[in-house]
């Protein structure tokens, strides 16, 4: 932050005062998001103790041992391959579910059409832990308890009211005389929406289809509560962790930071889709 | 051969009832222009013969076939949408080649088909290009390339001019009106602008408030409105209206000059003449000019003649200020009359 000063060297006119302002502005944000990220970054691949000793080295050694330590941890591939698959089962139910209802939202005019997008909407005002007990009572009965896919229902639950919204806005973005001119040159309702409307949705699907993953990868209460031999990562290092040594918790965080930020970073472009996609 | 037939179509949205039993039959061939204000429901009666939208009551009938219960693309029909409706994530070549795509045609005739109406269009060297790289003027005509590429009986067009600037609308207008007499469609045509339905027409069915007022060729419309308001909405400026009481014999009192009209019983009567059927004489209606405006052709005088507004478009070589008193005679066989209860013209 202190090189702020040295770049915005104020000469007394305003512009360059406001200028001042916005690039510390910008700064500050980066260092919100970055510093944190940097220092478990650091400690991750820092020895033991390195990571106890103070001050503390901006020179990461890369001392791999913390890591291969979860590497080979017992139950570790297990917790991240389950939570892979919630993830992914997150992902695929609340598209296919909360899709179409994105798109009666924005396309049909039906009684109740807001109530019901109040609704959508509420069922995040119950907080997870209300919910939890009823929840795992259900699913012992079901058999759903301690399963990838009741989990992944849980998930579900919490990510469609985004994935709702966003397609309702990704569709309203759409001209109707798309699909209309589409109807015309012999398309039924089906086709017109392969062909026509898909494609031109498909970034922002996407984009919503990661943020329901990353909403899955990082949720730990219900996946707690709900699973016991099958654990999700977050569970997993919750339950592990509480008790270990500080660099072993810098190193589970690392592991459970990394996976997500390289998937929104690889679909960044798509999650500006979302909001400018329109008509091209 | 494709007649088009609405048999007392109406359609309510709700409570509002946007369309009062239409009838009107569009010959084979025929360029119809459905004309009127906005939200005089004319989109919305085209939007049903398409089949995007559905009648409440009534049929509509295309080439001796029922089509009302049909899906828009068993119509046999094509439609060109006013914000054009190109495709943004296919080419110009897909966009045009669309429909015959979803008809499984093969590909040589795809592309004969399309490179054909690319060149009747004067697109073909825009192919590979995508809608976004395309001004509004050739997005224009892309959807109707694409609505021609479909041969089909009868092609729709929804205000399709209404975006583009006044130079290229001249441009398109002209074009569109050889292009389509050539494809020997049945074509119903939507718009709001009276020149264009003016210049385009075969027939123009004038709608207002839901109900079509007057469907006839362009100068009839033009010279014996049906009623008051296709008097008032076509001819710019508009026709001049005053009132006529009853003088006996056949005669009638319009702003204290005598004139011959319409022997009929009625209290009273309205006057109407278009402005460029007034002349200056020694014998008629006396005027107070109030704004001169040289036209260059013409002279635009707005006068006040008996207390109401009045319009005459006079020979530019004139000299009229502000204030003076004109006397402008009526062309007799240009003169019409309308009762005042029904709006109706009268004969």
């Amino acid at each position: 932050m202190t090189n702020a000063v040295a770049i915005a060297a104020p000469t007394g006119s305003t512009r360059k005062a406001g200028n001042y302002v916005y690039v510390a502005s910008i700064v500050l944000l980066c260092a919100w998001v970055i510093v944190p990220l940097y220092f478990l970054f650091i400690n991750t691949l820092s020895s033991p103790e390195a990571v106890n000793s103070f001050p503390k080295s901006f020179i990461p050694e890369f001392d791999l041992g913390s890591l291969t330590f979860f590497a080979g941890f017992n139950g570790m591939l297990t917790a991240l391959k389950n939570s892979v698959l919630v993830a992914g089962m997150t992902m695929v139910l609340s598209i296919v579910i909360g899709a179409p209802a994105g798109y009666a939202l924005s396309r049909f005019d039906f009684r109740g059409k807001e109530v019901f997008r109040m609704l959508v909407l509420l069922t995040r005002a119950f907080p997870l832990p209300l919910l939890a007990l009823p929840l795992a009572v259900l699913f012992i009965r079901t058999g759903l308890d301690d399963t990838a896919f009741g989990l992944a229902l849980v998930h579900t639950t919490l990510a469609i009211p985004f994935a709702v919204l966003i397609t309702f806005s990704l569709f309203s973005g759409i001209p109707v005389e798309l699909e209309e001119a589409a109807w015309t040159l012999g398309c039924t309702r089906f086709t017109a929406f392969t062909k026509v409307i898909l494609p031109l949705i498909l970034p922002g699907i996407t984009a919503s289809a990661i943020f329901a993953f990353v909403i899955s990868w990082n949720e730990v209460f219900a996946a707690a509560v709900l699973t016991i031999e099958n654990r999700t990562l977050p569970a997993f290092l919750l339950q592990t962790l509480g008790e270990a040594p500080l660099h072993l918790k810098f190193a589970g965080g690392f592991i459970l930071v990394v996976p997500a930020l390289i998937f929104i970073f690889a679909v960044r472009k798509y999650l500006f889709a979302m909001w400018g996609i329109a008509n091209r | 051969m494709a007649e088009i037939q609405i048999k007392n179509v109406a359609k309510k949205f709700g409570t509002y009832q946007a369309l009062h039993d239409i009838n009107l039959t569009v010959a084979d061939q025929e360029f119809m222009v459905l004309l009127g204000a906005s939200g005089c429901g004319k989109t919305t009666l085209l939007r049903i013969v398409a089949g995007l939208e559905t009648a409440t009551t009534g049929e509509i009938w295309i080439g001796g076939r029922r089509v009302d219960h049909l899906a828009p693309k068993d119509r046999g029909i094509a439609m060109v949408f006013q914000n054009y409706a190109v495709f943004p994530h296919l080419t110009v070549f897909e966009n045009i080649g669309f429909g015959l795509r979803m008809q499984k045609l093969p590909n040589d005739e795809v592309k004969r088909r399309v490179e054909r109406t690319a060149t009747l269009m004067h697109i073909e060297q825009l192919l590979k290009r995508y809608s976004g790289e395309l001004s509004g003027g050739q997005r224009q005509r892309v959807a109707v390339a694409r609505a021609l590429a479909m041969e089909p009986d009868v092609i729709l067009m929804d205000e399709p001019l209404s975006n583009l600037d006044a130079l290229l609308r001249l441009e398109m207008r002209a074009e569109l009106k050889g292009v389509l007499a050539e494809s020997k469609t049945t074509t119903i045509y939507v718009t709001h602008d009276q020149v264009e339905a003016m210049s385009l027409a075969d027939r123009i069915s004038v709608m207002h408030q839901g109900r079509i007022v007057q469907a006839a060729t362009p100068i009839e419309v033009y010279r014996n409105p049906a009623a008051e308001f296709v008097a008032s909405f076509i001819g710019n400026p508009p026709m001049n209206f005053l009132t006529a009481i009853p003088a006996g014999d056949g005669k009638w009192s319009v702003a204290g000059q005598l004139v011959d009209g319409p022997r009929t019983e009625k209290a009273a009567l309205q006057f109407a003449i278009r402005p460029e059927d007034l002349r200056p004489a020694d014998q008629g209606l006396t005027a107070t000019a109030k704004v001169v405006e040289p036209l260059g052709a013409h002279l635009l005088v707005t006068c006040e003649v008996d207390g109401s507004s009045f319009r005459a478009v006079l020979d530019s070589d004139l000299t009229v200020r502000p204030g003076d008193k004109l006397t402008l005679a009526p062309q007799p066989d240009r003169v019409r009359w309308f009762d005042p209860e029904t709006t109706l013209a009268i004969a």
